[in-house]
């Protein structure tokens, strides 16, 4: 166990390096730098700037500087508001996070429990209507569903107001949020459960005398909830990059909108710290959902 | 030795062959040998999955929708006199009355000249959007785009992710280790922030020297996808084909063409790979959606197609700023995005029933 922890982890630390190698050298590639205005600037004048940016130095060395200030907690100057990033992306973060949580723990508790009943319910019309609504909440890229969403039901009908920072009302961009991945909650928890439902076990419980309801919560349940932890590291990573389209929609500054307006402002050193970071969070919820998978299943073989 | 008589005993159940005669081993009459044929037609894998799929309703019905589209959006742009980047002119004038029609709407001026001259002018049947265009035949350009994204990065990626997985899961032991070590770290890589990053680097970087070529109208964007499905969407295909190919490989129809001398190349191309075909066509079918899912997102984001050019997800973020008055912008291509997506899951799942037959 402790092997394969210690396998696991080295792969995370290898991924990240690569994560940041990719996202510095893809940043460096772009032409122009920083201080190339339109206005024409002395040579002598860029040539400071430059040596008081480390951006005279070999690309190596630059590498590793900026490695080093991450790591002391200095992610760069934006290049667009020319504020410290760390500050910003955290105070940022925090909006999303609440989102993302919200929409996180919807989706889990929403997607188990209809998918509970779509399997005690196999082929019946509960089962078929929850199957179709997954089957159709799979198909709509979380764009349409948001703007959709924003349309009927504050617009048109006005049930929910509009997203603002002095009034936050997160209703609606957590369903936007959470359809996709509780539609497959629901159906890897249907699966799993059907497949829980056929083992020798449920039957031997059954023949004991257990009541039917304690058979399906404490004995399948919770052996069918193991194929739907797998699912939580792909999840954050569907929240953290689905985030960007919901909360520019619905206008809520988290982390999300503010990655897609530094896209659209040009503003390299914004995206490279928004990049590692989600990417950072993305490799640590895979790395502690496949731990937790192990100590959860010891059937499950250790290479 | 004396050829004695054998005396069947009591209770043996053995023939007693004095009791027939040599009219007994007559040779068989044609019709009685018609008799003995099998009357079902033999069948193949191939045969029996399309019979198993025909009986799925879903994937039938996913089948006609998609033919639907696809007939649509090839035979459309023939008899639809305008093209997806034209700005509506009657009579050589550019029109700034044809802008935001509703459906099947003409303009004033267009009303107006079909009354002087007495000629008919194709309806607009979307009407158009903000700068005249005809939105009907954008939705039909945006529709053979996304497909074409779906289909192309659908394709990359099964072929680099059947050679890959087949070379690592056939030669297994050192070689494969290193390649899934690889396909491990790629696997783990975030890869839509990496498509994100990669788009808006090759975006500046491309544009200039795509001008000129072919690909200058697709756009650098589009090309950086395609470069990102390649260089990482391949990897869950490699894993499923080598798995397969472990078990597969272990057979001994493989073992016996081994021993024959067949080449190794031979054995893959010949005996392995077709018997894992269905998982082959499933996860193709699956895939198509993922790409266009993906394009739409980077649409939305800014990073899709260029203009003029549209794809359906483009069309949707473009329709966004209008969407209070003019809604039916934005649905159209939404709904056909759904449609695109919804068939192609179904038929997948659909496929996977009719030809994965180890499932259940």
């Amino acid at each position: 166990m402790a092997k394969y922890i210690a396998k696991r982890i080295l792969l995370a630390i290898v991924s990240i390096w690569i994560i940041t190698m990719i996202t510095f050298i893809a940043m460096n590639a772009i032409p122009g730098g920083p201080f190339n205005k339109e206005k024409a600037t002395s040579e002598a004048v860029i040539a400071t700037l430059e040596a008081r940016y480390n951006l005279d130095k070999p690309l190596g060395e630059q590498y590793v500087l900026y490695m080093k200030n991450v790591l002391h907690g200095d992610w760069g100057i934006s290049l667009h508001s020319g504020r410290p990033i760390w500050n910003d992306m955290i105070s940022k973060f925090s909006v999303s996070a609440k989102l993302g949580g919200r929409a996180a723990i919807l989706a889990i508790i929403v997607g188990i429990i209809l998918g509970s009943i779509a399997a005690l319910t196999r082929n019946k019309l509960p089962d078929r209507l929850i199957i179709f609504f997954t089957t159709l909440g799979t198909a709509m890229p979380s764009f349409v569903l948001a703007t959709l969403l924003l349309l009927v039901f504050c617009l048109k009908l006005g049930w929910f107001q509009v997203y603002s920072a002095s009034n936050p009302n997160y209703t609606l961009p957590v369903i936007a949020l959470s359809v996709y991945p509780m539609a497959y909650i629901t159906r890897l928890t249907k699966t799993s459960m059907l497949d829980a439902l056929n083992q020798d076990y449920i039957r031997t419980a059954r023949a004991k005398g257990v009541s039917k309801i304690k058979v399906i919560f404490v004995h399948a349940l919770r052996n069918a909830l193991i194929p739907v932890i797998t699912y939580v590291g792909p999840m954050v990573a569907y929240i953290l990059t689905g985030s960007m389209v919901v909360e520019n929609i619905f206008t809520i500054g988290g982390l999300g909108s503010t990655f897609v307006t530094s896209i659209t402002n040009q503003d390299y050193s914004t995206i490279m710290a928004v990049t590692i970071f989600l990417a950072i969070l993305m490799v640590i919820a895979n790395l502690i959902t496949d731990i937790i998978y192990k100590l959860v299943d010891p059937r499950i073989k250790l290479d | 030795m004396e050829n004695k008589e054998l005396k069947r005993g009591f209770l043996s159940a053995q023939v007693d062959i004095s009791k027939f005669n040599a009219g007994n081993f007559e040779k068989a009459t044609d019709e009685e040998k018609r008799q003995q044929d099998v009357m079902g037609e033999s069948t193949t894998f191939f045969k029996d999955g399309m019979r198993r799929l025909r009986k799925n309703p879903l994937a039938m019905g996913s089948i006609v929708i998609l033919a639907v589209i696809i007939l649509i959006i090839l035979i459309a742009p023939h008899f639809v006199p305008y093209s997806y980047d034209q700005i509506i002119t009657v009579g050589g004038v550019r029109d700034k009355g044809c802008t935001n029609l509703g459906f099947m709407e003409y303009s004033d001026k267009e009303l107006q000249y079909m009354e002087e001259t007495g000629e008919k002018l194709f309806p607009h049947i979307f009407g158009t959007d903000g700068l005249g265009r005809d939105y009907f035949i954008r939705v039909i350009y945006g529709t053979r785009v996304s497909l074409a994204v779906g289909i192309v990065a659908a394709v990359m990626v099964v072929i680099i992710g059947i050679i890959y997985g087949s070379i690592a899961g056939y030669f297994g032991g050192k070689v494969d280790l290193i390649m899934m070590r690889i396909v491990d770290i790629i696997y783990s890589l975030p890869e839509m922030l990496i498509i994100i990053l990669l788009s808006v680097v090759l975006k500046e970087t491309l544009t200039e020297k795509l001008v000129g070529t072919v690909f200058s109208k697709l756009g650098a964007n589009m090309i950086s996808m395609f470069i990102v499905f390649g260089l990482l969407y391949w990897v869950s295909m490699a894993r499923l084909i080598r798995g397969q190919i472990l078990t597969i490989k272990n057979n001994e129809y493989v073992l016996a063409a081994k021993c024959i001398g067949t080449s190794n190349r031979k054995i893959l191309t010949k005996h392995i790979l077709p018997n894992c075909l269905s998982v082959i066509i499933i996860t193709t079918a699956l895939q198509i959606p993922s790409a266009i899912f993906t394009e739409s997102y980077l649409s939305f984001l800014g990073l899709g197609v260029s203009i003029p050019l549209a794809s359906l997800g483009s069309l949707a973020n473009d329709a966004r700023a209008g969407m209070q008055s003019y809604p039916a912008r934005l649905v159209i291509p939404a709904v056909i995005i759904c449609l695109i997506v919804l068939s192609l899951n179904l038929l997948g799942d659909g496929l996977r029933d009719a030809f994965d037959t180890k499932l259940d």
